[in-house]
């Protein structure tokens, strides 16, 4: 039994991967996975002046922007069950929208360009998020003023929480929503980086 | 809300694994594409794997009828698999210290032989399940890992208890 324990050690060290030879495995997979249309949900990871953004996308577009006090790992579980478990690490999908990201946090980028897939979001929180982007680059508006935007004028609370519900942020400017008395309001990614995105923009 | 761990974490998880399957059933130059192959189709049938599934057994079952189809395309070509362990030494050199005779010596065994030892002693399988991937019995299944291993021993003098061990 030892003998048999030891040759099968053996044989492990024997057949075991040369470096490098599963990442590149992986790009190919991802690759081939792509051309057959049965990778649904691709992501990576961005470091930006907010900290470590995951970002993923189907092939509609990108659906998922995640700060990571929203913890990566449980946010690829929810895409898991409310998309697809087909998921895998790919940069070359999130190529356009980590640019972009990319060119904005280095104050040379007002909008986005790159194409969206709104499916996690649905109903009234979907209307106000859709009409976040009417809110210049550097401007703020307050949740009352959006919920007019959005043609419920009494809205406020549902403003609130679709704002703290956004699928997108960043991309989706829910940080330039403000309290009409001058506070900041929340922010799923922190107040911190809701201060640091609107300084950004103020100084662009 | 969470649901079916991530494609990637099955890969990141088994990937080594099933490499070394893959390098063992069809050898060094084609086991790229057998694990290409395997990890692809167990991408398109994951969504319907019940979530109790064992899923190492499943992806070996998998990269087995991949390596099947691998083997007979290279069988096509020119160049006969028995040729693998040169190809070996001169393409992808084993790590330092690896004795690339055992690799050879793994790729000239019986099918049969080849696939128990590599599905029972580098996947990890039970016998069972060895089994329920070749078909026949599990005790022909063990049987034939254990002929294998013994194959192995006998011309692999650097492994202990192989003939000229010199420890």
């Amino acid at each position: 039994m030892t003998d048999e324990t030891e040759l099968a050690r053996e044989l492990t060290r024997a057949l075991s991967e040369a470096p490098g030879q599963l990442g590149r495995l992986h790009a190919r997979l991802a690759a081939a996975a792509r051309a057959d249309g049965i990778l649904d949900v691709a992501y990576r990871t961005l470091d930006s002046p907010i900290g470590t953004l995951l970002l993923a996308a189907t092939e509609r577009g990108l659906v998922r922007v995640a700060f990571s006090c929203e913890d990566h790992d449980a946010v690829l579980g929810d895409l898991s069950a409310r998309i697809s478990p087909r998921i895998l690490r790919d940069d070359i999908r999130l190529d356009v929208a980590a640019r972009e990201l990319e060119q904005y946090f280095a104050g040379g980028r007002r909008t986005f360009d790159v194409a969206l897939d709104w499916r996690l979001s649905s109903g009234f929180r979907s209307t106000v998020l859709h009409h976040l982007p009417e809110i210049a680059y550097g401007r703020t508006a307050s949740y009352a003023a959006v919920a007019q935007l959005a043609g419920n004028p009494k809205a406020v609370r549902a403003v609130g929480s679709a704002c703290a519900t956004n699928p997108l942020p960043v991309v989706v400017p829910c940080h330039r929503v403000v309290r009409s008395d001058g506070g900041m309001g929340g922010y799923l990614g922190g107040i911190e980086a809701k201060r640091t995105l609107l300084s950004l923009e103020a100084a662009a | 809300m969470t649901g079916k761990e991530t494609f990637e974490a099955i890969v990141a998880r088994h990937g080594s694994t099933v490499l070394r399957v893959c390098r063992a059933l069809v050898g060094p130059f084609d086991a790229d594409d057998a694990w290409s192959e395997t990890f692809l189709a167990a991408l398109r049938a994951y969504p319907a794997l019940p979530a109790d599934a064992n899923v190492e057994a499943w992806l070996v079952t998998i990269a087995h009828r991949k390596a099947i189809d691998v083997t007979r395309a290279t069988a096509r070509r020119p160049i006969p698999v028995e040729e693998v362990p040169d190809a070996m030494s001169a393409g992808n050199a084993p790590p330092p210290g690896i004795d690339p005779d055992l690799v050879a010596a793994l790729t000239r065994l019986p099918a049969k032989q080849r696939q128990a030892v590599t599905y029972h002693f580098l996947a990890g399988l039970p016998y069972a399940e060895v089994a329920a991937i070749l078909g026949g019995s599990t005790d022909a299944a063990r049987r034939a890992a254990a002929d294998g291993m013994g194959t192995l021993r006998r011309t692999c003098p650097r492994i202990p208890g192989g003939k000229g061990t010199a420890q």
